[in-house]
């Protein structure tokens, strides 16, 4: 078989945002992340979904929780530091049982520059896992799309909160020094 | 700062603005404004928060994009919007017009021993939303004023913010369910969603 050309073989990232249109996602709650750059202007641009753009992660957890409660499905995009930022919040996620999904862009890992980015970067899994989330994980950009699949169908069929980790050696580390 | 007894009477506040709701949804905040609604008349379209401190005017900005085609209105304390004033940014860029945050402003936290509150010494609350970016905005001392917020909630062409000046007092508490599955269900079965 024929390798595929570079510029043939589908982005993950274009592929998640597919999965997000599949799941009939109609507003999608940031705070701007390098490695959600492309999956923020694919949502921002798209006439059906309501991009919200946040000052900080909880407001989209309950951002999330409004949009459920007004009948429309919601996903978040963010990095795992402002996972830290929305531990209280997800106290109504969980008391109300209403569904979450969070696309987490991992920091604090796979070659990490910055120091500063690791306690809550090697805490995230942890956090999440402390606060009753599904945590799926997606090192292989060929998983990329099906994880977030998967996360959003056991979300909106069962009301549950999920989160799908994003690894750092996927997204490819920030470069410091141009 | 108006004097503690000239300041309108919290449940007295709540029923103004619930009197004409017609089809109107609302969001309470953790803590005074949950038992205020309550005191006014449970309903299954009054989503109230019983934690999640900072989460009201989120939770109405989320509603109120999902329902373009009902009036949603968020009332909290003074405290619980100090705690998420982050969103008042974000509710400045969206702006949805049918959407209107108003904050019972009585200058202490009440729920836990009236500890001044921000808003007490230097905050202002109105002049923060109008920063963000909000076009109407009401700085409410009497019933007049009230009344006129009240009916402009139903016909609003973007969103507004009020602040209501509340007497600190402690009224008796008027508790409304507290089952977060329950309030969930019933509100969405109501709304015509479930």
């Amino acid at each position: 078989m024929q390798a595929l050309a570079a510029a043939e073989i589908p982005d993950w990232r274009d592929e998640i945002f597919a999965a997000l249109k599949a799941a009939e996602i109609r507003q999608v709650g940031y705070v701007p992340d390098a490695g959600h750059a492309r999956l923020i202007e694919l949502c921002c641009d798209d006439p059906e979904i309501h991009a919200v753009p946040l000052t900080s992660e909880e407001e989209g957890v309950a951002l999330a929780a409004g949009a459920w409660l007004g009948g429309q499905r919601a996903a978040l995009l963010m990095q795992s530091s402002g996972v830290g930022n929305c531990i209280n919040m997800l106290s109504l996620t969980k008391t109300c049982r209403f569904p979450l999904v969070m696309l987490v862009a991992m920091r604090g890992e796979w070659a990490e520059f910055n120091p500063w980015q690791v306690p809550m970067g090697s805490k995230t899994r942890a956090a999440l896992e402390l606060c009753d989330l599904l945590v799926y994980r997606v090192e292989q950009p060929e998983e990329a799309a099906e994880t977030v699949a998967a996360a959003l169908d056991i979300a909106f069929n069962g009301d549950l909160a999920t989160a799908v980790l994003l690894s750092q050696r996927l997204i490819g580390s920030k470069r410091w020094v141009k | 700062m108006i004097a503690n007894e000239r300041r309108l009477d919290r449940r007295a506040a709540m029923r103004i603005l619930l009197e004409s709701r017609s089809d109107l949804l609302l969001v309470t905040g953790l803590g005074s404004t949950t038992w205020d609604a309550a005191a006014a008349g449970d309903d299954d379209r009054n989503f109230y928060l019983w934690g999640a401190m900072g989460s009201a005017a989120m939770v109405g900005l989320g509603l109120a994009i999902a329902r373009s085609d009902r009036r949603v209105l968020v009332v909290t304390d003074d405290g619980e919007m100090l705690m998420g004033l982050g969103s008042l940014a974000t509710i400045g860029v969206q702006r949805p017009p049918n959407l209107a945050v108003a904050v019972f402003d009585n200058a202490h936290y009440g729920e836990t021993g009236m500890q001044a509150s921000h808003a007490a010494e230097a905050v202002e609350l109105v002049a923060v939303a109008r920063a963000c970016g909000f076009k109407e905005t009401f700085d409410i001392i009497d019933e007049l004023g009230l009344r006129d917020f009240a009916a402009r909630i139903h016909d609003a062409p973007t969103t507004l913010f009020a602040r209501i000046a509340i007497r600190a007092d402690d009224p008796p508490r008027v508790l409304p369910p507290r089952d977060g599955v329950l309030l969930k269900t019933r509100f969405r079965r109501a709304t015509g969603i479930d």
